[in-house]
């Protein structure tokens, strides 16, 4: 690309469209030179309250009604009118054409960065990288959300709001036990959802009903025991297994199941890319504007006020610090696709050591290949390099509550390197961050009781609101639920049931 | 290439929906704070901001399946100035400092209670709804127009009480000038005739002909009508929206030692209601608050809500009180009178006899409304069986037994439904 003198866009922070329209010319222009494939983009102005809106409905601009959105949107609101926070920039969704926010009130830099970060940083990521092309589908997300939405809101009209909102309620409790971690789910669209509900419903009730067409009798009860488990292997996806499995669920609460599960895997890619997908879009939102500079297209103000925002938004405050809260996501992301780059481009002894494969490396090559086919826990695993350790000064706590203090385990030096990035990495496994809690068996031929097992790693006990969960789990499930851990050591203890067995039950925990 | 859409037109309060979930889900924790809050304000303040309300953490949780506290964890930090391996740390306490690095804002938010505004609409709607309004009276307390009776020129047809007689006598000579013209005509060509006749000859058989016809047409002159139903006319008026101007509201209490806070609060929301009522019907509202036992007392409303007294009861100091500041400060010819009353109906048995007399003949002719309200589930005693009497003779007298502050509204209703014939 030819560099270009005083040839610069815009003097004043005020936006119009017409500026927009040159910035995102620029920037689409550099960004293909950089080979970022993106979806169409389709760039929405809002104003904050409108903000406000999207971003209580988890950012999802079709959402069904539900009680926890108002929740939502009540907090945003009410942190915002008191200025303790500013509301975000921008807000994207990973849809074909790519929907991004932009709010009214930015400046006209604001909305160049995040025309870079949104519109070809995010917009990239969801395109390409392999868990949303395997996960999501950004072809008709929209027509379900309108589906979901209009099949809740029906569902509200016939059956009352109360009962509806029951069962989200339940299904929203088990939201994060509801995703499938491997399987490969169908593609379809708004009217095969729509044809395919209605037979569903059907289809789903007779398998139901094979599956209890043998009566429970108590004659049958220790013959049963002795039976092969339902199911046979245990099954991850609880609200899946509910879904299909729940004796008393009516086809349209199963539909609502469904959706809630839907809503659940859609989202699941975001969680496990929350480091990369933060720090790719931070990445090229800068390296975008910089080239920007250099082409001489932007001046020395805007500049300013840039880096100022950038500076902010990977600011990583230290760990004593009274506004720490837990690691940035933008700050490591950034940091390591910065650290990639200058591997590939300018490798010291010590990267050609780590990182023998990619050190000197095209860049531009390396960065897509890492994008594309990693997820935060096997890309820190992969790429988190000496230096940005000692950088970010990372270090290691083991808090063993049978200890008295926190020790110090690994630091920032040669020993401690390879095991602060494995424990890093195991931190963003999302399989780490949440209990092992899977379906187990079900007592077909006696009280039809549900059984879950935790599976317990490294001591760590079940929260207070496990109870509450196993309620909601009750309410769809229709007969007895109960929680069992398997421990370390191999033994198997009853935890929790509900409804509470009325003599003294043993209850551990 | 890009597509720009501005959606800043369209689209606002999506979340309006969500919202009123929200407020529907936690009706009852919401009901119990303005409850609350209307306890804690003062009556000319129930209207005039929103409230702020706290549900507790524990309602307002979603749960999930997570860990607790406890086991075996390793978490990364950034930011180490000097430890090494090896080193140890005092264990934070619990709350502060303690950070995995998956801290997330929102599971720390969610230690503290939910607190959020509602909007002054919002907070009435509530508070009428405590008190079990039908809807359309709520809409009339929110906004009740006022109309005021222009003349606007004359009709045809009308009520006797519009009758404008001047415009009515005018039309009704003008009808009699026009129907006896001709016939006076006739007859003074008729008497024209009889002279130039009596001149010429006395006997003419024609004269006594001629002096019929002239009696005959006097007479029909005699029968036109002097005034005629085609004559009348009635003023005509239109009702034009004028803001009433001024009220004044006697809030009266019984403050001896038999009215606890229980049956105060009840007292206070019965006030509050009127005034609400009259704070939308007139432009300004005052408010007088009398509180007696043997002797009455104008005070103030702090004093008058908690403020206790011990002792009888002489329900009349209070009338002849309020009867005094009637006289001396309200004239009726620019004030609308309000008065609500609220007693456990203990009286001297001599004095309520004596209420009784003043009220139907020195209150009841000036005042728009009095309502009584009695806070006692148990018998009643005289001063009620004197009140009902007072009923019976005066409409504008309403009074009520209550247990409950969902009985307040029926004393009201007579009040409401008058506005509304009146205005509708």
């Amino acid at each position: 690309m030819p560099k270009r003198k005083d040839h610069i866009i815009s003097r004043s922070s005020e936006w119009t469209y017409e500026l927009l329209l040159r910035y995102d010319k620029e920037i689409s222009r550099i960004a293909e030179s950089y080979k970022l494939d993106t979806y169409p983009n389709q760039i929405e102005i809002i104003n904050a309250e409108q903000m406000l809106d999207a971003y209580s409905s988890v950012g999802m601009p079709l959402g069904y009604s539900h009680w926890s959105f108002g929740k939502q949107f009540l907090n945003v609101e009410k942190s915002y009118k008191r200025g303790y926070m500013g509301l975000a920039y921008e807000l994207v969704i990973n849809s074909n054409p790519c929907i991004a926010y932009l709010m009214e009130e930015n400046t006209l830099t604001m909305q160049a960065l995040v025309i870079a970060h949104a519109c070809y940083g995010h917009n990239s990521f969801f395109k390409g990288n392999y868990l949303f092309k395997t996960w999501t589908s950004p072809d008709s997300i929209i027509d379900y959300l309108v589906f979901a939405k209009n099949y809740v809101a029906q569902c509200e009209e016939l059956y009352g709001i109360d009962t509806v909102e029951e069962i989200l309620d339940a299904c929203h409790a088990l939201m994060n036990h509801g995703v499938d971690r491997y399987k490969r789910p169908n593609k379809i669209s708004l009217q095969e959802e729509k044809a395919r509900q209605a037979k569903r419903a059907e289809y789903l009730q007779t398998l139901v009903n094979e599956l209890w067409r043998t009566l429970p009798s108590k004659k049958n009860r220790e013959q049963a025991e002795e039976e092969t488990r339902f199911p046979e292997e245990p099954q991850e996806n609880i609200l899946y297994f509910v879904e299909k499995h729940a004796p008393l669920l009516e086809p349209w609460q199963r539909e609502l199941v469904r959706i809630v599960r839907k809503m659940a895997q859609y989202f699941y890619p975001q969680r496990q890319t929350k480091v990369m997908n933060e720090g790719w879009a931070t990445f090229w939102h800068y390296t975008i504007i910089n080239q920007l500079f250099d082409e001489g297209l932007v001046n020395n103000d805007f500049m300013m006020e840039f880096l100022h925002n950038h500076t902010n938004v990977i600011y990583q405050p230290p760990f004593e610090s009274q506004f720490y809260s837990g690691l940035n996501p933008y700050t490591l992301g950034f940091t390591m696709f910065c650290d990639i780059r200058r591997i590939c481009e300018n490798p010291t002894e010590e990267d050609q050591k780590w990182f023998p494969d990619i050190a000197g490396s095209n860049w531009v090559e390396t960065l897509d290949f890492a994008m594309r086919n990693f997820k935060d826990e096997s890309f820190i695993a992969q790429f988190l390099s000496p230096k940005v350790i000692r950088d970010l000064k990372l270090f290691s706590i083991l808090d063993d509550e049978n200890r008295e203090d926190l020790e110090v385990t690994f630091i920032h030096d040669d020993d401690g390197y390879r095991n602060v990035r494995q424990l890093l990495s195991e931190n963003y496994n999302l399989g780490n961050q949440e209990p092992d809690i899977q379906v187990f068996n079900v007592d077909r031929k006696g009280d039809r009781s549900l059984t879950l097992r935790y599976t317990q790693r490294n001591h760590r006990p079940l929260s207070d609101s496990t109870q509450e969960v196993l309620k909601h789990l009750y309410t769809l499930w229709g007969f007895p639920v109960k929680l069992e851990m398997l421990s370390e050591d191999g033994k198997v203890q009853l935890l929790y049931q509900c409804p509470p067995k009325k003599e003294g039950q043993e209850s551990s925990n | 290439m890009s597509r720009f859409v501005d959606r800043r037109p369209n689209g606002r309060h999506k979340s309006a929906v969500n919202r009123q979930r929200f407020m529907r889900r936690f009706k009852k924790q919401i009901q119990e704070a303005v409850r609350e809050a209307i306890s804690g304000r003062s009556i000319k303040e129930v209207d005039e901001s929103g409230e702020k309300i706290t549900i507790p953490a524990k309602d307002i949780s979603e749960p999930t399946f997570s860990y607790g506290e406890g086991g075996v964890r390793n978490i990364i930090l950034p930011g180490n100035k000097d430890f090494i391996p090896g080193d140890l740390i005092r264990r934070p306490s619990h709350g502060g400092g303690r950070g995995g690095s998956q801290a997330s804002n929102s599971a720390q938010e969610g230690m503290d209670d939910f607190v959020f505004e509602i909007s002054k609409e919002e907070f009435l709607d509530l508070f009428f709804e405590d008190l079990a309004l039908p809807n359309l009276v709520k809409t009339q307390v929110a906004k009740i127009p006022s109309f005021k009776s222009v003349r606007a020129g004359f009709t045809q047809d009308g009520t006797p009480a519009n009758i404008n007689v001047i415009r009515s006598l005018k039309d009704a000579i003008g009808r009699r000038m026009a129907l006896s013209a001709p016939k006076k005509k006739e007859i003074e060509a008729l008497e024209k005739e009889l002279d130039t006749l009596l001149e010429i000859s006395k006997d003419s058989p024609r004269i006594n002909e001629i002096r019929e016809k002239i009696s005959v047409l006097k007479k029909k002159i005699e029968n036109i009508p002097f005034i005629d139903p085609f004559d009348l006319k009635y003023n005509y008026r239109v009702r034009r929206p004028m803001p009433t101007t001024q009220a004044v509201m006697f809030c009266l209490m019984d403050v001896s030692g038999s009215m606890d806070e229980a049956k105060k609060d009840i007292a206070k929301r019965f006030f509050i209601l009127l005034y609400l009522f009259l704070s939308r019907t007139y432009e300004s509202v005052e408010v007088v608050f009398i509180r007696h036992h043997t002797s009455a007392k104008e005070v103030d409303e702090e004093e008058f809500f908690y403020s206790r007294e011990t002792g009888g009861t002489v329900v009349s100091s209070a009338l002849e009180l309020m009867k005094e500041v009637m006289v001396a400060r309200y004239p009726t010819s620019d004030w609308n009178i309000y008065a609500a009353q609220a007693s456990d109906g203990d009286n001297w048995n001599n004095d309520s006899p004596r209420c009784k007399d003043i009220l139907i003949n020195d209150i009841l002719p000036f005042v728009q409304y009095f309502a009584y309200v009695e806070i006692m589930p148990r018998h009643h005693q005289s001063l009620w069986e004197a009140y009902i009497t007072v009923k019976e003779q005066c409409p504008q007298f309403a009074m009520q037994n209550i247990e409950d502050v969902k009985d307040i509204y029926p004393v009201f209703r007579e009040l409401f439904k008058r506005q509304e014939i009146s205005s509708g």
